[in-house]
């Protein structure tokens, strides 16, 4: 017998799948809980990073920048690049 | 306003005396109740700033390539044994136990330095004089006295101490070990639900406590809507639950979203040690120790967002994790939500109250309006649609006092207290 209400989740659902055709039927356990798992991950290759300074010689070194057209591999995060992991010395603005 | 500031977990101490705050930013920071004054009966003491340090640093595992937040996820205090405070903190990898303690008098009156702390010309001392101890201005000094490092490889995402005050358990997504307070150089494994190919995990562990009075029991929660409850007389290695506390659901009812907002946030004993408190995304559920297969009471939190599930979905609101908590007497739950508001829930007389958190709306010492959401329809007057909600505005962490009805809730960067009406 064919329920002729839809549940609200059920309505989200269907404008989810609207917007989204490929998703899956139902959420991926696995690639849900696979990014909560490897939050924090930073990759560098030092090996690339390398041998991109060699290809590069005396020219700018790429960086992550808004460049988007640079091919992988040459697109490559430079120390310069990465966030300056300073410890707090700001008080906490609770303490006044 | 800067991020560091952001508020990530609040705790009263068992006196309720002092609070504590952590924040993104890895700092502690620690109000201390007024002590209360005799000439206004009607209000309680007032809290102040007691205590700021900076508890954790960020870090950089670069062994694994791995970022490591210094943000503090939970703070536990230890109850209090003599002169100096005792709480735990941690962030995603370690587990620090800072000692709290106040100085208010110096020694005074050496015979072989002067009082800037020079040494004297030991020719000049002619007589033998002993130091006094004389009063200085208070301070509040916090040291690290353990570190409890290196044994997780996910994320830790709960601490409890155990009602022995000599072990407490820390749990991340995947592990449950338990710790002795004296000992930074071991820790025992005692839950693993780490499958053998990781193609093949279902869940994570969200949450973990041990009960208020048996020592010998936990319960950890999980993300498909679970809670387990161990008994660690059982076995060493608690893999295999006494108990296994889950409501079943509903067939007919099951979307896509189903077991994103079945997830298990927080949960919480209460203090009779009879009952548990279970927070999923749209409601507060109370179990009963002794009923596994369904809770005994359930109370909708913001039952209007699940028409909105797609786009809370899209903007990963959905993901949230809200704490509850229980007010001394358990008669009455809380917990927070969006826009500010966070809702309670009386046990007995069944009424639930919206209450907002906010200074632009509600003046110092008035009375806290009641709000109200409109699901749909008409609006009435001072009704907020829920449309108008602003899902940046969270109150993810709430916590009660001990024994009087004084709470603190958390806004993204703010800390509130509120106090009931004396009369």
């Amino acid at each position: 017998q064919e329920n002729e209400t839809v549940t609200p989740e059920r309505a989200e659902e269907a404008k989810l799948k609207a917007k989204y055709p490929n998703l899956g039927q139902k959420p991926r356990s696995s690639d849900f809980l696979m990014k909560r798992l490897q939050k924090g991950q930073k990759y560098f290759d030092s090996g690339d990073y390398n041998m991109a300074k060699a290809k590069m010689k005396n020219k700018q070194l790429p960086s992550a920048g808004p460049d988007k057209n640079l091919v992988t591999g040459d697109h490559i995060p430079t120390p310069q690049d990465l966030p300056q992991r300073k410890s707090s010395l700001v008080t906490s603005k609770l303490a006044g | 306003s800067y991020a560091a500031d952001i508020i990530s977990t609040v705790e009263f101490n068992h006196s309720g005396e002092l609070l504590a705050t952590g924040d993104k930013g890895g700092r502690v920071v620690i109000f201390q109740q007024e002590q209360e004054n005799k000439s206004q009966s009607h209000s309680r003491g007032e809290y102040n700033v007691y205590s700021t340090f900076q508890s954790h640093e960020p870090e950089f595992d670069y062994l694994k390539s791995l970022e490591i937040e210094e943000k503090i996820n939970k703070i536990r205090w230890l109850p209090q044994k003599n002169a100096a405070q005792f709480l735990l903190s941690t962030n995603d990898k370690t587990i620090k136990l800072w000692k709290i303690s106040e100085r208010d008098k110096r020694p005074e009156g050496y015979n072989l330095k002067e009082e800037d702390g020079r040494y004297r010309d030991p020719t000049t001392v002619t007589t033998l004089r002993v130091p006094v101890f004389r009063p200085m201005d208070l301070m509040v000094e916090a040291s690290p006295r353990r570190i409890f490092a290196n044994a997780h490889t996910y994320h830790i995402n709960s601490i409890s101490i155990n009602s022995d005050y000599e072990t407490y358990l820390s749990a991340d997504d995947l592990r449950i070990n338990l710790w002795h307070l004296e000992i930074t150089d071991r820790s025992f494994n005692i839950v693993d639900i780490k499958p053998a190919n990781m193609e093949e995990l279902t869940e994570v562990i969200t949450a973990a406590e041990f009960h208020p009075n048996s020592c010998n029991t936990f319960v950890y929660s999980s993300s498909k809507g679970t809670i387990r409850l161990c008994d660690m007389r059982a076995s060493a290695l608690c893999d295999r639950h006494s108990k296994l506390f889950e409501e079943p659901e509903d067939p007919s009812n099951r979307s896509f979203f189903s077991e994103i907002i079945s997830s298990i946030s927080d949960v919480k004993f209460s203090h009779s040690g009879r009952y548990m408190m279970t927070r999923d995304y749209l409601s507060v559920k109370i179990w009963d120790l002794n009923m596994e297969n369904r809770p005994v009471e359930t109370y909708q939190v913001h039952e209007y967002l699940r028409s909105k599930l797609c786009s809370l979905y899209e903007n990963d609101c959905i993901f949230d994790k809200f704490e509850c908590c229980w007010n001394g007497s358990d008669s009455i739950v809380m917990t927070g939500s969006y826009n500010n508001f966070f809702r309670m829930f009386d046990r007995n007389t069944k009424r639930d109250i919206t209450l907002e958190a906010s200074r632009e709306n509600n003046k110092p010492r008035t009375v806290l309006k009641p709000r109200k959401v409109c699901a749909s329809g008409k609006r009435k007057k001072d009704e907020i649609s829920v449309d108008s909600l602003d899902f940046n505005k969270k109150i993810l962490h709430t916590a009660w006092h001990p024994k009087e009805n004084i709470i603190a809730v958390a806004t993204t960067n703010n800390l509130y207290i509120f106090q009931d009406k004396m009369n």
